[in-house]
């Protein structure tokens, strides 16, 4: 068998129409001037804009129709995250629709009902996953006692502060479990947000000491074991797609300034020094998209397979480092003005930065494809 | 026209019986891996005979006009055949500038006399092809070929040289680019496109002995050299046109093409076989940390080809930049090649220094020659830089 392996790369119908839809909906609701009128806001995105998205059912794309979703699948989910890192449109799409993910996959469409239509209605989630810097340390510091009460903190938990739910990655009686709570059982000041390099993030650690988490929302069994590899590789994979969006629309932006810029008489993008990395983005963009179309042809509802696995790390494992390189010399190249805040190359290189820390940075992802694919 | 899957399953274990059965014994040299590779007589003659017989079996210009030595059946079968050929990898058809380029040429814009003339002879490989496009001066700027054709009654006068011509000493035709117009207001309008013949007074070759130290191809001097005037393809000034049509074909557009295994195909696959029993620190190299972070690379770049080969057929995740995926596939493939065959010779520790001929060499120095040959796929057909030029250029609309 070969090293390739799985080629598979399919488009449905509806992909193409969300596509399209979101691409639309993001160009003009989200040029950079509205982009970066949130840098600084506390929630990060625009509240009435997240209502249009959820109007439009992009919450619950994943969800089942029991819950008040499409049941069109994480896949679909895919496009719609290009196009919103296309515009740099920070809302918690991406957060909400991994939490969403982990409940379902952890047999939670019964037992978390409620709170998966609540989220398919527009009520933002998280994943409180972290407990340190490190993505490759699975291990669970934070417990659910045999009272019912948590014990202990979540770091790097993105979207925190616009959460209203929380899915808390916990363990008890020695084994992985969810918990699930609502933003309103946090004590005062729970929540610490960070100060990100990509301002058009947001993320916090959150203590969730003392919390009571009933019975009935609390998730456990083999299947969260399943789920949580699996949110791991859909929070690759989204990750991916947003990143690829981004490099995509940082490419856009040098190749306008290198057709317009003119230095010793000349436009700068006559220059081959600019040109040819030019170049080199664009090929990484093109095969960032075809990774990220690639998983998205062979994730399903079901647990992941090993072909699924490898091409979200792959897709993961190119798309931040493209996101890199692009971002990095859009700075460059657009030289004395790049170094400037106002220049539009800073929020490339700076999502870029955070891109490449969410769910695994390049070496994560190649170090367990080589497990995967050499051994 | 439906055909069966049966149909194509029967047929691909006839022609993979056929392969197992006709497969020839190791020569006892060394066969070229490309086209580019011909050094000798006794590596022509052997490639001609095999060739030969698999146009004799029916294996080869499957899908060209049966009048013209074709089988006139549909591409899907020569498809399938190619697919044997390379999974019991027998020797190259070599005519590839017959078969992959002048020929689907002529089959698309050549006239009844010239299809009659040339294609069977392409398909038996009794007419070995060439083709005579850059100049000492003018490698990848093609456009400024300076080849002099001067039309004298019912010749052509052809005085000038010609570089890089792919078994040249054995052609008996070259595909030709030659400048019939030197004051056309614009270079390109000044060029036209010939078959010409190879074996009229004034041609010489001259073999270039190449960095792998074999020989492939040659140096091609014109000197008053008189060909037929009905050698000419079309009409005086349309060279440019017919020319980039001819390099679609070699850029792979592999439409027209007669099939055959055109190359020995090295994967990722293969340099990993290769590699599983070599040691780095005393451990097999394939556990090394630093080494498998190279690899996964490595596979991640030749699956991103495969992957962009598909999405290049989905219209809606094309609509960026359209037509980036196969513009930049010869540059994104060659150099990919490039890469891999370095690296391969880097993991053989104090074996990577040896060459062809020494007893220690692995694989008799495949890698080595390989890696050098891969250059001929880096810098022929248009250099990297200047594929990388075309794409800045045609795809992002920067300024030249």
């Amino acid at each position: 068998m070969s090293v390739i392996g799985n080629t598979t790369l399919s488009f449905s119908e509806e992909q193409a129409m969300l596509l399209d839809v979101a691409r639309e909906f993001c160009r003009n609701k989200s040029p950079i001037a509205s982009v970066r009128a949130q840098l600084e806001t506390d929630s990060g995105y625009d509240a009435v804009l997240w209502d249009e998205m959820v109007a439009l059912g992009w919450a619950g794309i994943s969800l089942p129709e029991s819950c008040g979703g499409s049941a069109m699948g994480v896949a679909t989910v895919v496009p719609v995250v290009e196009a919103m890192g296309r515009a740099m449109l920070g809302t918690p799409l991406v957060s909400t629709t991994l939490a969403a993910q982990l409940l379902l996959r952890a047999g939670g469409e019964s037992q978390a009902e409620a709170v998966l239509s609540e989220i398919a209605g527009g009520a933002a989630a998280t994943v409180a996953l972290l407990e340190n810097p490190d993505w490759g340390d699975s291990r669970i510091g934070c417990t659910v006692g045999a009272d019912g009460v948590l014990k202990g903190g979540k770091c790097f938990v993105a979207d925190a502060t616009a959460a209203r739910l929380f899915v808390v990655v916990v363990e008890q009686a020695g084994a992985p479990a969810l918990a699930i709570v609502k933003a309103e059982q946090l004590a005062a000041g729970a929540i610490a947000p960070n100060t990100l390099i990509d301002q058009t993030k947001r993320s916090a650690s959150v203590d969730f000491t003392g919390v009571p988490v009933a019975q009935d929302m609390l998730l456990t069994g083999a299947a969260v074991v399943t789920a949580l590899r699996d949110l791991r590789l859909l929070g690759a994979l989204l990750t991916a797609a947003e990143a690829t969006g981004s490099a995509a629309s940082c490419l856009d932006t040098i190749v306008d300034y290198l057709k317009t810029r003119k230095q010793f008489g000349k436009l700068i993008g006559s220059y081959q020094a600019l040109k040819h990395p030019t170049v080199d983005i664009l090929t990484a963009v093109d095969s960032g998209r075809s990774f990220v179309y690639h998983g998205a042809s062979l994730v399903t509802d079901a647990p992941l397979e090993r072909d699924a696995e490898i091409a979200c790390r792959m897709a993961k494992a190119h798309a931040t480092e493209t996101l890199l390189y692009a971002g990095d010399r859009a700075v460059q190249f657009h030289g004395g003005m790049g170094f400037t805040y106002e220049c539009d190359a800073q929020l490339y290189i700076r999502r870029a930065q955070w891109s490449q820390q969410q769910y695994g940075d390049a070496q994560h992802h190649r170090k367990r494809l080589a497990a995967l694919l050499l051994d | 026209m439906s055909i069966s899957e049966q149909e194509l399953n029967d047929f691909r274990g006839q022609v993979s019986a056929w392969m197992k059965d006709n497969q020839p014994a190791d020569p006892g040299f060394l066969l070229p891996q490309t086209f580019m590779e011909v050094g000798d007589e006794r590596q022509l003659e052997f490639l001609r005979e095999w060739q030969h017989k698999v146009w004799s079996a029916g294996y080869l210009g499957m899908a060209w006009p049966k009048e013209y030595g074709g089988g006139g059946v549909e591409r899907v079968f020569q498809a399938i055949a190619d697919q044997e050929m390379r999974r019991h990898a027998v020797p190259i058809c070599f005519n590839v500038i017959g078969l992959g380029w002048a020929g689907p040429l002529i089959i698309d814009i050549g006239t009844r006399e010239e299809k009659a003339r040339y294609l069977k002879g392409i398909l038996s490989a009794e007419d070995i092809w060439c083709q005579g496009f850059s100049e000492p001066d003018h490698g990848s700027d093609l456009g400024n070929a300076q080849t002099r054709a001067v039309r004298d009654g019912d010749e052509y006068v052809l005085n000038g040289q010609k570089i890089w011509t792919t078994m040249g000493n054995f052609a008996k035709y070259m595909i030709l680019l030659a400048r019939t117009n030197p004051d056309a207001a614009r270079k390109y309008d000044g060029l036209s496109y010939f078959l010409a013949p190879m074996d009229v007074p004034g041609i010489e070759t001259r073999p270039i002995r190449k960095i792998t130290g074999e020989y492939g191809f040659t140096e091609t001097f014109f000197t008053d050299a008189r060909i037929p005037a009905d050698c000419l393809m079309g009409e005086e000034g349309q060279g440019w046109k017919i020319a980039m049509q001819t390099l679609q074909y070699e850029r792979g557009a592999e439409a027209g093409a007669a099939g055959g295994l055109m190359m020995v195909r090295v994967t990722i696959d293969d340099m990993i076989e290769e590699i599983r029993d070599m040691q780095r620190d005393g451990e097999p190299v394939l556990q090394d940390p630093v080494v498998r972070d190279q690899l996964v690379k490595m596979i991640m770049e030749e699956k991103a080809i495969a992957l962009g080969d598909k999405r290049a057929h989905v219209a809606p995740l094309t609509s960026d930049y359209p037509g980036s995926l196969p513009l930049s596939h010869k540059l994104r493939s060659t150099e990919m090649t490039r890469r891999m065959r370095q690296f391969a010779i880097n993991l053989q520790g104090a074996a990577g220094a040896l060459y062809v001929g020494d007893a220690a060499a692995r694989q008799g120095g495949f890698w080595q020659r390989a890696y050098f040959n891969s250059f001929s796929a880096t810098i022929g057909g248009g250099t990297s830089q200047v594929q990388t030029n075309i794409v800045a250029e045609h795809i992002l609309g920067l300024p030249k």
